[in-house]
């Protein structure tokens, strides 16, 4: 890495406040079926070293909100409101012109599929020495070695001769390190990674998660790992936000949120995934339904249609985050898991099924799945 | 890994379907090289069971799947399917048996045909095989609809893009059930659903094995997946197998390193066990044009030794159901020894 050039960026780093302040930010797109709201007011934010875990299913908007944050939205047909302030300076409304002098040097990103985020006519050298050119601007020889440098830092054998190769002549393992080392090599100081492991085999997933994390801790990064698998955040996150239909539901530290969650949602989320402990043709704990379309006005909370405590209220009013016992604990629900309403308002839904299972049929309608 | 074997192997008038020393072997353009999909693979099936197939991506898992139902006829080996030796039949004769063999693919959408109401394309098996009349199909049709959970009345018209990826997969479902096949090969059938409805597809495999009375062979990656639907659970690397057992006693203890070093790889959604605790297996799997001698997962392997080069181990009972190819296996209780803390793989990474 470029030492001198991370020795500045240091020297000038304020050393308080947040990393990334992200307050109310709104992402609508315009289509022909209506206004999408993809994200639909989000706050949250990060301090430098740690790392934050967004999780959600597909469609949920925390691949829209990184790129929110990084600028990498399309220009047309776009609504965005809300402000992200990167060490206090307001980045939200810059133009993708301006957005660039953040790119590489102070946030940048891993992308989910490392088959197609590289250049395949491009060498592997080239395409890190690019970046390093770019943002740094320094000379060819000092940009090799610092990319043979990186490349043995992410794990990558025989570095010198990678320089030459082109991406197909490596594994989806490599490419995904190559991916890596391409995000650090201007020392950023936020790093986006998009479901970095979606792509890959569980072994080499457990692979590359180490290298981020140690990379991370190296380097004293922020980190926003967006997943759909929370079984990926659990150790690695320090705080980790479930989102839902483009808002986020709950917010904890990631022990805080495992042993003590209030959200529906996240109960429902960690009851659907099939555990290694539990035994073979064990029944699964389904989420009824699917996610919610986001086009159009939204009317109580999004999650009610599928959710086990929903109440006639859940249905009227939309339900804003609200702090949790823990300090950082938030989450938007009128009727939290394990608290008495919940406990309540779970025992009345109950009642009215068993009264009325016997009069209807169990047919799922569409809709289902 | 890695080896040959037939111990795991039950009676043969005791099973459904079987293959016995399966080869797939597919040639690497005009090298003379060949790719070693699937290397002397012997599994079987037995009516009403559910086998999970294991293993990475490239370990010929799909491939041994696909060998099975003859797509294509596999290089070597036998598949005997209720008393009939599929490798010997062919054309017209090997057409009859089809119905009775299903496949369920991984990706929901590309798999139905866009252009297709949703009736025909789960009614095109009757049709094909002139089974009762146009009012007997139809009601068919709404049956196997009804019980994949869609409403025949709104689902029977429209065409898969009005469909989400879950109902797709629901609607692939329906299509292999309706010729009342005995084997359903579902291959990676949750691995591009959302883990909300992934759980949903899961239980309703269940509910159409019970209602059916079909037997199942469940290829995937995920091993929680795999443990929750099988029986019996293969474990498979570089086209071999490392280990066969019933998943609830495998999975708490595993006799082959790959099958430790897989569980040890899993993400657990459990905040208090840190993962850099658990080291994951080092190194990525080798190329299956040349794949390594004797044991073929020895390169990865932190308990390998001079005789695993040498010799490939055979396939040996454990008790209990539990089947493994290894000369070193782990003792009950023995952990995986970590990899030299280093996770730069030792072998050149090929595609």
């Amino acid at each position: 890495m470029s030492r001198k050039s991370r020795a500045e960026r240091f020297a000038d780093a304020p050393g308080d406040g947040a990393l990334l302040e992200v307050e109310d930010v709104k992402t609508y797109f315009r289509t022909e079926r209506g206004t999408v709201r993809a994200v639909d007011g989000v706050s949250f934010s990060l301090e430098r070293g740690k790392t934050l875990g967004i999780v959600g299913e597909s469609g949920c908007g925390k691949s829209v909100l990184s790129r929110s944050v990084m600028g990498l939205l399309p220009k047309q047909n776009l609504i965005r409101e809300g402000s992200i302030k990167f060490e206090g300076s307001e980045v939200a409304n810059l133009v993708q012109k301006d957005m660039q002098r953040f790119w590489g040097t102070q946030m940048s990103m891993i992308f989910q599929d490392p088959m197609t985020s590289l250049n395949p006519v491009m060498k592997i050298g080239n395409q890190i020495t690019e970046s390093l050119r770019y943002h740094l601007d320094v000379d060819k020889s000092f940009a090799r070695e610092t990319a043979v440098a990186l490349l043995a830092s992410v794990g990558i054998p025989e570095p010198k001769r990678r320089l030459s190769e082109y991406p197909h002549q490596l594994s989806g393992g490599m490419r995904q390190r190559v991916m890596i080392a391409i995000a650090l090599a201007c020392g950023p100081k936020l790093l986006f990674a998009d479901e970095p492991t979606t792509a890959l085999d569980v072994t080499v997933q457990a692979q590359i998660l180490d290298l981020l994390q140690a990379q991370q801790r190296e380097r004293f990064m922020g980190m926003i790992l967006v997943t759909h698998d929370l079984g990926v955040v659990a150790g690695r996150a320090d705080d980790i936000a479930v989102m839902y239909a483009g808002r986020i539901v709950e917010k904890a530290s990631a022990r805080t949120l495992f042993t003590e969650m209030r959200h529906p949602y996240t109960e429902a989320l960690m009851k659907s995934i099939p555990k290694l402990s539990d035994k073979s043709h064990t029944r699964l704990a389904a989420i009824a339904g699917r996610p919610p379309d986001l086009v159009g006005e939204r009317k109580g909370c999004s999650f009610a249609a599928r959710c086990p405590y929903a109440q006639p209220r859940c249905r009227e009013e939309d339900p804003t985050l609200v702090d949790g016992a823990t300090l950082g604990h938030q989450y938007a629900c009128f009727f939290p898991v394990g608290t008495p309403e919940g406990r309540e308002a779970l025992a009345r839904n109950q009642d009215a099924l068993d009264t009325t299972v016997d009069a209807t049929d169990t047919t799922v309608t569409p809709g289902v799945g | 890994m890695a080896g040959s074997g037939t111990a795991h192997m039950r009676p043969e008038n005791e099973t459904l379907l079987r293959a016995e020393g399966l080869v797939v072997e597919f040639p690497v353009g005009r090298t003379g090289l060949k790719v070693h999909a699937v290397s002397d693979v012997s599994i079987d099936v037995i009516e009403g069971e559910t086998v999970g197939l294991v293993g990475e991506s490239g370990c010929g898992k799909s491939t041994t799947g696909r060998a099975l139902i003859q797509l294509p006829h596999p290089t070597g080996g036998r598949v005997v399917f209720d008393g009939l030796d599929l490798t010997s039949l062919d054309g017209e004769a090997l057409r009859q048996v089809r119905p009775k063999l299903q496949m369920i693919f991984q990706d929901p959408i590309s798999s139905l045909n866009p252009r297709r109401k949703v009736e025909e394309i789960v009614g095109e098996g009757l049709r094909i095989w002139n089974i009762g009349d146009d009012a007997s199909r139809q009601a068919k049709v709404d049956e196997v609809l009804d019980a994949v959970g869609l409403d025949p009345a709104v689902a029977r018209g429209r065409r898969p893009h009005q469909f989400s990826g879950g109902q797709c997969q629901r609607i692939s479902i329906a299509r292999a059930v309706i010729t009342d096949p005995k084997v359903i090969i579902c291959d990676e059938p949750v691995s591009a659903l959302d883990v909300s409805v992934q759980a949903q597809i899961l239980n309703l495999l269940e509910d159409m094995k019970e209602r059916y009375g079909l037997t199942l062979i469940f290829i995937a990656h995920d091993l929680a997946v795999v443990k929750n639907v099988s029986d019996r659970v293969v474990v498979m690397y570089l086209g071999k197998i490392c280990e066969v057992g019933p998943p609830d006693t495998m999975f708490a203890q595993p006799a082959h390193p790959y099958t430790a070093g897989l569980l040890a790889a899993i993400p657990i959604p459990d905040p208090s066990l840190r993962p850099e605790e658990r080291p994951p297996l080092a190194g990525e799997i080798p190329s299956p044009v040349a794949p390594p001698s004797g044991c073929r997962f020895r390169t990865r392997c932190p308990k390998a030794q001079e005789l695993c080069a040498a010799e490939e181990p055979i396939i040996r009972d454990l008790g209990g159901g539990q089947y493994v190819a290894c000369h070193f296996p782990l003792a009950p209780g023995e952990a995986l020894p970590s990899s030299n803390g280093s996770s730069v793989p030792s072998a050149s990474p090929l595609g």
